[in-house]
């Protein structure tokens, strides 16, 4: 007994440490090395970019290369795809917001028997395939698509409306897949929601929509937080729906970031690219992540 | 019951159903269309599924995909599950909050990013060590693991949160070793929470596109990868027959849960009921 008493401490090391080292590995450390690859020179070698340690007559040189940044900060084009990532995706989770908080909302007001088959409705497309979801508006939006088809018929439009490859396609592109993201934390939250305080507003002569805007809706104050940012902060690196909703147009730098990589293989551009978006990122996600681990830990 | 009445929520909810269901309805509808042109109909036809299952490299994707997926979801539900306790049972350990920092950021990280780092990490340690000699299912595995823990440590970790830690005190105190009342006492309450994360987290696998674009290396294409690069080139009906296929057995899948999470609640009415039996129920219906 003595013996296993002693284990105690060595045990509850363990537990922690097997999840840390692993995160430390494979999530932070990756980070510390875009930072340092940021600070390179692209190269026509394997791995395509300069060391920036040297090492030689016992002597460590440390060369520091600004030029991607300077780079970046010089070029419009960068400045305006992180400026219209940004603002993609403020507006769409403000969308998502504005239809999920309703949907939320009568979620968690039907009986406990619909709640589970409506709570099911809302996850079931987020387990199929998100590709294939994006997929389906392509022969929806298309100029010969259905809606144009459809609305042509209708004898409503002669020619077909452009919308494909345009800014709407990946407003309605992104809202249709981070929708559910937006739901499930706000029904989380309403589902808690203690009843008497509502009645205790309308005993008390409050109209329904006063007691809307002043007892539920702060009340859900964390749900609004941890839906807005599951949309917002994976919305500015975005590329798939850019990528095949967009049009040129609709620049995102999730899909710079791709294109610097893949199509120019300039890896040291695509990692600053990354740690500037990190930067612009860094405040949300420190938001979330603080609300985030105060609801886990309970 | 309020769900009846025709309120401003109820009309948005079931406009919001019909704008998420009905996309994957038309898919479903023209994948028996007989025309190449998706937005024709030129009457039913099963030959696009007999196409599907003849692609040989879309089949060889699938099958990497449902090995990677099953491997890094075994893998994302010990490591996730370690990480919620550590998360809920452990308040003050030196890095704590490093801790939960990386533990929840993954949720929210754009897949660029992570896919871009992971690969510089890897690009970096086979300089350095050697190792991963070349990239792969087992780098692919790495960076599913990774991201998919996060995701289990969030659904282990609200079921783990409700659980009555006096049994577990109980079991200690009649000399249970911590471990042998993990595995006894917690992990059986904890079991709906596990098989929920580890489907998330098999589903999250499976339908990664960017990440594995990134960490993949020559040979190891996903489904993902095969069915975006055939997208990019156009619409094609081969597509709509998988998704179909994708469809029916999630929808299989989400009927069984709600059987289960349907039979527990019977269960729950009977008056034989113990506490276990109405937080697994309301595990089932709360799960976010």
């Amino acid at each position: 007994m003595k013996c296993l008493l002693r284990m105690l401490p060595k045990g509850r090391t363990l537990v922690i440490s097997v999840p840390f080292l692993w995160l430390l590995l494979f999530f932070f450390v990756p980070f510390i090395i875009v930072l340092k690859i940021s600070f390179s020179e692209a190269e026509v070698a394997i791995p395509p970019y300069s060391e920036i340690f040297q090492f030689a007559d016992d002597t460590l040189r440390i060369l520091l290369n600004l030029g991607n940044y300077v780079f970046l900060s010089e070029d419009e084009l960068y400045w305006s795809a992180y400026l219209s990532s940004v603002k993609i995706a403020f507006i769409s989770s403000l969308i998502c917001l504005c239809i999920g908080y309703p949907m939320a909302y009568a979620m968690a007001r039907a009986n406990q028997r619909t709640q589970t088959i409506l709570l099911l409705l809302i996850l079931l497309p987020s387990w199929t395939s998100f590709l294939i979801r994006v997929y389906a508006w392509i022969g929806i939006l298309k100029n010969n698509g259905l809606i144009n088809n459809l609305l042509m018929w209708l004898g409503l439009i002669d020619s077909p409306l452009p919308m494909l490859n345009t800014n709407f396609a990946v407003y309605v592109g992104i809202v249709y897949t981070y929708l559910p993201f937006m739901v499930l934390p706000l029904y989380a939250n309403l589902i808690k929601l203690d009843h008497s305080f509502l009645e205790a507003a309308s005993d008390l002569g409050c109209k329904p929509w006063k007691v809307f805007f002043e007892v539920t809706l702060p009340l859900s104050r964390n749900g609004i937080i941890a839906g807005s940012m599951l949309v917002f902060i994976p919305v500015v690196g975005e590329f798939v729906i850019p990528e095949l909703l967009g049009g040129p147009e609709s620049l995102m730098i999730g899909k710079v970031l791709w294109q610097e990589f893949f199509n120019n293989r300039d890896w040291p551009i695509a990692a600053a690219l990354a740690i500037v978006m990190l930067a612009i990122l860094s405040i949300p996600i420190a938001y979330f992540n603080h609300h985030q681990a105060k609801e886990m830990e309970g | 019951m309020a769900s009846r009445k025709l309120t401003f929520s109820n009309v948005v909810l079931c406009l919001g159903l019909l704008f998420l269901y009905l996309p994957m309805f038309i898919l479903v509808l023209y994948s028996f269309n007989a025309s190449k042109l998706v937005t024709v109909w030129a009457g039913f036809s099963g030959k696009w599924y007999i196409e599907l299952f003849a692609d040989d490299q879309l089949m060889s994707a699938v099958w990497m995909s449902l090995r990677i997926a099953f491997f890094s979801s075994c893998m994302a539900v010990i490591l996730g599950t370690m990480a919620a306790f550590v998360m809920t049972r452990f308040h003050r350990f030196r890095g704590k909050p490093l801790f939960s920092g990386m533990i929840t950021a993954p949720l929210v990280m754009p897949d660029v990013i992570t896919g871009l780092s992971l690969l510089l990490l890897f690009v970096a340690m086979s300089q350095l060590i050697g190792w991963p000699a070349e990239r792969g299912m087992l780098t692919i595995w790495i960076a599913h693991v990774t991201f998919s823990s996060a995701y289990v440590a969030v659904v282990v970790s609200s079921r783990l949160r409700e659980v009555d830690t006096s049994i577990e005190e109980a079991a200690m105190d009649l000399g249970a070793t911590p471990f042998k009342t993990f595995f006894l006492i917690t992990i059986p309450v904890i079991a709906p929470a596990i098989a929920a994360g580890w489907l998330l987290a098999f589903t999250l696998s499976l339908d990664d596109l960017v990440i594995a674009s990134f960490v993949s290396g020559p040979g190891s294409t996903t489904l993902p990868m095969v069915v975006f690069s055939s997208v990019r080139l156009g619409v094609s009906p081969k597509i709509n027959a998988l998704a179909t296929l994708f469809v029916l057995v999630v929808s299989f899948a989400a009927f069984i849960a709600w059987w289960l999470a349907r039979r527990a609640e019977a269960r729950r009415r009977s008056p034989l009921r113990t506490e276990e039996e109405v937080n697994w129920t309301s595990h089932l219906s709360n799960q976010p």
